[in-house]
């Protein structure tokens, strides 16, 4: 049905000759033969509707001076033309996922509306806007607009050294800090060339494990909220606090830690951190069974999250979801079992994976994962190695304080450190690791420099929205909500 | 030659005494192939059908002030670079792909049609550096207000600066 590209710009010329008055000469057709020459066409531009063959109207047919054109139904205009006739101003992600013969295109406008939710929408998790076209209460088009929280931290990073970066990043996904600064790290070490001692893995690995269960945990309280479970969302603050105080206690920030630094971490574990993390573990880990007393075998929890927002694998995949979405779906991809990074080839835990891509599934995934991490930091209390904390890289490390006062050397390269930075060769390197909502990346260039040239952060979250239009579609408003909220956006990382 | 698979190889420093408690570090291996602008999609094409299941990452970088970074031989130097990272979940592989854009025609072919996930990302890369990817749906800013002029990204775009007054502060002397 498109025109070509030829048809077009002869159309476009006749119609600006004939604006000028001049008409162009016609196409010299007179040694084509013509089939239909007898039915010399009417040259006024009528339109009308052939008859098909069961007599009802099979399409439109417009009489125009290059014969017949026929037009087919309006059900068969395809998904492409049809983005570009409504303006795309909300989208579907058409591609591989929608089928263009299930999109009812006959409805009138007049009976959907257009409603924006956000961006200060308390259940959108931050400053989320969601613009629905409704057709009563159902939810037909989506569009997740962004930017509201925009704060430029990747032009930010490229005028930082790389010592001051981790400061930087672990204000992105502000629920789990701690993966921003490790994915930073890693990309900057990988750089760098340098050999990590083991105990600062483990450490990073300890760390981030806990902070996946605390975010795990927020995403149980505000879900439990957003579906009116609201002892869930005191149960779900509660446990996070727990280990919210033990990153106080090692790191001194409840948030934002600066933790985890390039050339391993800030300090070593606080005297008794296997007791306090044993305690975490041991007080969580019957919880979740109370989690799931508390919603899993609830009628009402189950009905507002079975087979609502509905995603299959391979939309998944197309649309680059990653993280409990995907497992939820069915794909056993987790980026610690099959990329490891740190250790996590050397503990043993299992990847969980959900059947139908539904919001029960991701709760399933995440409260299941919950259980998972915990499994993990029990091996790492019993195989967290002696050593250094951070790579002894006079060039990279700041030297110990008590060093200052008797070396000048210790001196100069401290000085160095925190005026200058150490510079990273040149080169560039892409590095992901699995945060709590999926593949957290970091794509790096260095040109020689101190400072990154350019750092690229690949928000999980902020791929992730692209599903919402999916899974909202043919759902109800009210259930738009419990769908935002599986997906688990953090809109500072959304907005970086 | 126009595409170059080159894994990096570990730097030299890395030592192989294996065991636990040691290991090789160094940059993980990455692969990567600068196709030229008109091999682009074709060769998107051809990873997508190999398996590469997922657009993992789309991204752009501005090299106005470090023009001399290592290329492979016949790999012009531009101005900007489309940077994709295509992730295959059956073989656990990434592969990268830099094509090079230059500025005066910042134009490259969408991958919308093989990966719809890279919707946000192009339109990221548009807003913030101003590279147009042709056949892109719905190609308008995303992070950004609609009506900004400039793309912040660039590095002929100034960082934004306010002037701090300390209170209290001596003057100068």
């Amino acid at each position: 049905m498109e025109p070509t590209p030829e048809e077009g710009t002869a159309a476009g010329t006749d119609a600006v000759d004939a604006a000028t008055g001049t008409p162009p000469p016609r196409p010299d057709r007179s040694g084509e033969v013509r089939a239909d020459s007898d039915l010399a066409p009417p040259l006024s531009g009528e339109t009308y509707f052939a008859p098909g063959p069961d007599g009802e109207p099979a399409g439109l047919v417009a009489e125009t001076s290059e014969g017949s054109q026929e037009l087919t139904r309006r059900g068969t205009t395809g998904a492409g033309e049809l983005r570009r006739e409504v303006g795309a101003v909300l989208r579907l992600p058409e591609g591989v996922v929608v089928d263009p013969s299930n999109i009812d295109v006959e409805q009138s406008d007049d009976n959907t509306m257009i409603i924006n939710m956000g961006p200060q929408h308390p259940s959108t998790h931050g400053v989320l806007r969601l613009m629905f076209e409704l057709d009563g209460e159902t939810v037909l088009r989506t569009k997740p607009v962004i930017g509201y929280l925009h704060t430029g931290m990747e032009k930010t990073a490229e005028e930082l050294t790389y010592v001051q970066g981790s400061t930087n990043v672990t204000r992105m996904d502000y629920l789990s800090p701690l993966h921003n600064e490790l994915v930073l790290s890693l990309a900057v070490e990988a750089l760098l060339g340098v050999e990590m001692p083991p105990r600062s893995d483990w450490i990073r690995m300890l760390l981030t494990e806990l902070n996946r269960v605390s975010s795990h945990l927020m995403w149980m309280a505000t879900n439990g909220m957003d579906l009116g479970s609201t002892s869930m969302m005191i149960y779900g603050f509660r446990e996070r606090e727990m280990i919210l105080a033990f990153f106080e206690k090692t790191t001194g920030l409840r948030m934002n830690h600066n933790f985890i630094r390039p050339g391993g971490t800030a300090a070593d574990l606080p005297d008794g951190w296997e007791d306090d993390v044993t305690v975490i573990c041991d007080t969580v880990l019957p919880r979740t069974d109370e989690y799931d007393e508390l919603l899993t075998g609830q009628p009402v929890f189950r009905q507002r999250t079975e087979s609502i927002g509905t995603i299959s694998a391979e939309e998944a995949l197309a649309l680059s979801l990653t993280g409990p979405i995907l497992r939820s779906t069915g794909v056993p991809w987790d980026l610690r079992r099959s990329m490891p990074y740190l250790r996590y080839d050397e503990v043993d835990f299992d990847v969980i994976v959900g059947t139908y891509g539904d919001n029960f599934d991701r709760y399933s995934v995440r409260l299941n994962e919950i259980r998972e991490s915990i499994r993990i930091i029990r091996q790492i209390v019993e195989k967290m190695p002696a050593g250094d904390y951070r790579v002894q890289d006079k060039k990279v490390t700041p030297p110990p304080r008590a060093r200052i006062d008797e070396s000048m050397e210790a001196l100069i390269h401290h000085f160095k450190v925190f005026t200058e930075g150490f510079k990273v060769p040149e080169g560039e390197v892409y590095v992901a690791i699995e945060s709590p909502r999926g593949e957290l990346g970091c794509y790096l260039v260095a040109d020689g420099s101190s400072k990154a040239y350019r750092m690229h952060i690949r928000g999980p979250s902020f791929v992730n929205l692209q599903g919402l239009p999916l899974m909202m579609r043919g759902g109800l408003v009210a259930d738009a909500v419990a769908v935002c909220s599986s997906v688990d956006p953090v809109m500072g990382e959304v907005d970086r | 030659m126009t595409t170059a698979v080159q894994p990096t190889p570990a730097p030299a420093g890395g030592s192989d005494s294996g065991g636990a408690s040691s290991r090789a570090p160094g940059r993980p291996v990455q692969e990567v192939v600068h196709p030229t602008r008109a091999q682009y999609l074709a060769e998107v094409g051809r990873f997508r059908s190999n398996g590469f299941e997922m657009c993992a990452d789309l991204c752009a970088v501005d090299y106005l002030t470090h023009p001399d970074r290592r290329l492979p031989d016949g790999v012009p130097h531009e101005r900007f670079e489309v940077v994709v990272n295509l992730l295959s979940l059956s073989a656990a592989r990434r592969v990268r792909l830099r094509v090079q854009v230059p500025e005066s025609d910042p134009v490259v072919p969408s991958l919308f049609d093989l990966y719809p996930g890279v919707e946000a990302m192009e339109r990221e890369a548009f807003d913030l550096f101003g590279i147009v990817f042709d056949g892109h749906p719905d190609l308008t800013r995303i992070l950004m207000p609609e009506d900004w002029e400039g793309h912040p990204l660039r590095k002929d775009y100034g960082v934004g600066r306010v002037p701090v007054q300390f209170k209290g502060a001596p003057g100068p002397r």
